[in-house]
């Protein structure tokens, strides 16, 4: 259950607001998973970051507001620990104009320009070659903004991911490559869709930095492992690394056999390294006051959630005016 | 309007470098752009003049030629991605269809992505039938996207230049075959042709030749061998495929009232059935005959010459077509 394996532990405040964000996540999430159960979230497409945390809040940590996010379907988290307001992105789960993309682009697509979160992609490996895009803007125009790229392990077999990063080491752009390796793609393993199973090493291959494999159930080692490969990126060009972690519920809402096939593993990861018990274990050995704190945040990730529920449901659906607009900048 | 006579290759070339010494957000990639002068030339002296920050050999990654251009214009540059061969776009589809033509809609305007796909595209060089394709239909069936199809160095000027300047993406397909063809080039930096308008080519009372890009050329040598022959034909040049002036197809068929569409393309789900289904929907009480279609054979293309242009549509065909409905 050990945490930060030897980095230096950053302070009590940071701590906080990462047990923070990974309770807020968890409590959204697992709320999405209620709603879905209930039919209040509709749809066939849901895919739930519980069990995640650490590794979007960690990497998010570790770039500026004025440094970019994009990530794959399996958004929600990366967009909570952007920043972005609960009560949209729970509007857009259920179809409302107040969604964060006006209710048509669903769970799968969640964006905040202002957030420079620059979207869920949901073909994947698709938003590979965007983020490549989206740093050689940057670089173009002479900034030193750094692009952070989440891809699932399953999301390194296609085209994209190659195409994607031999460019980026070509022009050498500002893009951190963070593999997420939950182990599965679906419902393959990774040593049966890899030749190569640890990931980071396809690094060598495309002649760019080599940022190794973490913990990504420890959000300071996620942490400490992307401000340097951030800084690397800023300053030399893209760096691939992966973080271990793993999904809590199954696939998507719609994948039903997950949890019975994989019960003992789902057990083991959740008693033996759940990022949320780790970040509060440690927190209470290095702080032994912050239990209140902690719990009043867990409130507040509840009463937030709950709020975020309420201003979906009040919401407006959009209409046939909405069905129209924006298929093209008139 | 003061002009020159140019061959389509330099009128569009003359388009790209003056919208890239208009505009710093504009600039070029994809592969032999740069140092190779282009594989059909068009940006021949780019590299020299603007050098290699905006005029950019990549691999051969189509995938993320086109990916990287939409991700690049959704920051705020203004790429124009050139597909070697518009065969080639097959590899990047995804990103052309799921990408490019669906972000603005799918995130409900927070991103808009304003690039170019420049491809060359058309039969009829003993190219083979994975070299051979005007698939420009395939690219129009998707709404998010507008596609430009030039029958003109005129056009080909105008039109590369709105669709650089407009805030939409844009497959801006380009004939191989009318790359050398020489016609009128406005000297005139500022010359847009706006979106979706198509031209009328040859007025005409007796039937109406629908077209675009070679097609047009086709129509045109038909009109002026049936005129021998006491037949007055319409061209319409529709110069974009999405949006598709139908107005001005609708126009000509109520004077005419009888129809013939010409295309390089295959003919299944094609150009021709849209225009031909529009014909029948909205203009029924005005037609006198049935519309006919020439287009290419629903065939791969060989590589023997000698059958290959068997394969192909030309002036004949067209000219056949219309003896069958006046
Ligand atoms: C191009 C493409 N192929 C297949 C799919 C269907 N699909 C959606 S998610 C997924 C698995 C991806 O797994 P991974 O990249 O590991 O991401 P994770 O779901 O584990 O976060 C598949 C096969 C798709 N959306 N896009
Ligand atoms: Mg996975």
């Amino acid at each position: 259950m050990d945490i930060a394996n030897g980095a230096a532990l950053p302070d009590r405040d940071t701590l906080l607001d990462w047990y923070r964000q990974m309770v807020l996540i968890r409590e959204f999430e697992e709320t999405c998973y209620e709603l879905y159960e209930e039919k209040r979230i509709t749809g066939v497409y849901l895919h739930l970051y519980s069990g995640q945390e650490a590794v979007g809040v960690g990497a998010l940590a570790a770039i500026e507001p004025r440094d970019h996010a994009i990530t794959s379907y399996r958004d929600h988290g990366v967009a909570l620990a952007r920043g972005v307001d609960p009560g949209p992105l729970m509007a857009e789960m259920m179809g409302k104009r107040s969604g964060v993309s006006g209710g048509k682009g669903g769970s799968m697509h969640l964006a905040s320009r202002e957030h420079n979160f620059w979207g869920g992609f949901a073909i994947v490996g698709g938003h590979l070659p965007l983020a490549a895009g989206i740093a050689l803007e940057a670089q173009y125009s002479g900034r030193d903004d750094v692009v952070l790229c989440f891809v699932g392990d399953g999301s390194s077999n296609n085209g994209y991911f190659h195409e994607a990063l031999n460019l980026s080491a070509v022009w050498r752009l500002p893009v951190v490559w963070l593999i997420e390796n939950n182990l599965y793609g679906m419902g393959t393993h990774i040593v049966e869709a890899s030749g190569q199973p640890l990931l980071h090493k396809r690094a060598l291959a495309y002649g760019m930095r080599d940022g190794g494999r973490i913990d990504g159930q420890d959000v300071v080692a996620v942490n400490c492992a992307l401000d340097e490969a951030v800084a690397h990126a800023r300053s030399e060009g893209p760096v691939l690394l992966e973080a271990l972690t793993y999904r809590y519920r199954g696939h998507g809402v719609s994948d039903r056999q997950y949890n019975v096939r994989l019960k003992d593993e789902l057990e083991e990861w959740k008693a033996e390294r759940d990022p949320i018990t780790r970040l509060g274990a440690c927190l209470e050995e290095a702080h032994p006051d912050s239990r209140p704190a902690m719990s009043a945040l867990e409130q507040a990730a509840r009463d937030q959630v709950l709020a975020a529920v309420k201003f979906a449901e009040e919401s407006p659906a959009p209409d046939a005016d909405d069905l129209v607009r924006n298929v093209y900048v008139e | 309007m003061a002009a020159r006579n140019q061959p389509m290759r330099e009128a569009l070339r003359k388009a790209l470098r003056e919208e890239m010494l208009r505009d710093e957000r504009v600039f070029v990639m994809g592969e032999e752009v740069g140092k190779w002068q282009g594989t059909h030339r068009i940006t021949r002296g780019l590299y020299e003049e603007f050098g290699a920050r905006r005029v950019r050999d990549t691999p051969i990654s189509e995938m993320a030629i086109c990916g990287a251009a939409v991700g690049a214009a959704m920051a705020g540059l203004r790429p124009v991605a050139e597909m070697m061969t518009i065969n080639f776009a097959f590899l990047a589809l995804d990103a052309i269809v799921n990408h490019a033509a669906k972000i603005r809609y799918m995130f409900d305007g927070q991103f808009s992505v304003p690039l170019v796909f420049r491809a060359a595209s058309g039969w009829g060089d003993q190219a083979t039938a994975s070299h051979s394709h005007a698939p420009e239909p395939i690219f129009a069936h998707f709404p998010g996207l507008y596609v430009a199809a030039p029958a003109t160095p005129g056009d080909a000027y105008g039109m590369l230049k709105t669709a650089i300047r407009d805030e939409n993406p844009v497959l801006f397909s380009e004939s191989i075959a009318l790359y050398p063809k020489p016609g009128p080039v406005p000297d005139d930096e500022d010359y847009l042709l706006p979106v979706g308008e198509g031209a009328i080519r040859r007025e005409g009372a007796d039937v109406t030749l629908v077209a675009w890009a070679r097609g047009v050329e086709w129509s045109l040598q038909a009109a002026r061998q049936l005129e021998r022959e006491g037949v007055d034909c319409e061209v319409v040049d529709m110069r974009w495929l999405r949006p598709l002036d139908m107005d001005l197809v609708y126009e000509s068929f109520r004077k005419t009232n009888r129809c013939v569409i010409v295309e390089e393309s295959l003919p299944m789900y094609s150009f021709g059935s849209e225009i031909a289904a529009g014909i029948q929907e909205d203009m029924f009480d005005y037609m006198d005959a049935p519309v006919k279609r020439v287009s290419a054979m629903d065939l791969p293309l060989p590589y023997a010459r000698d059958i290959e242009l068997m394969a192909l549509p030309d002036a004949d065909k067209v000219v056949a077509a219309v003896k069958e409905i006046v």
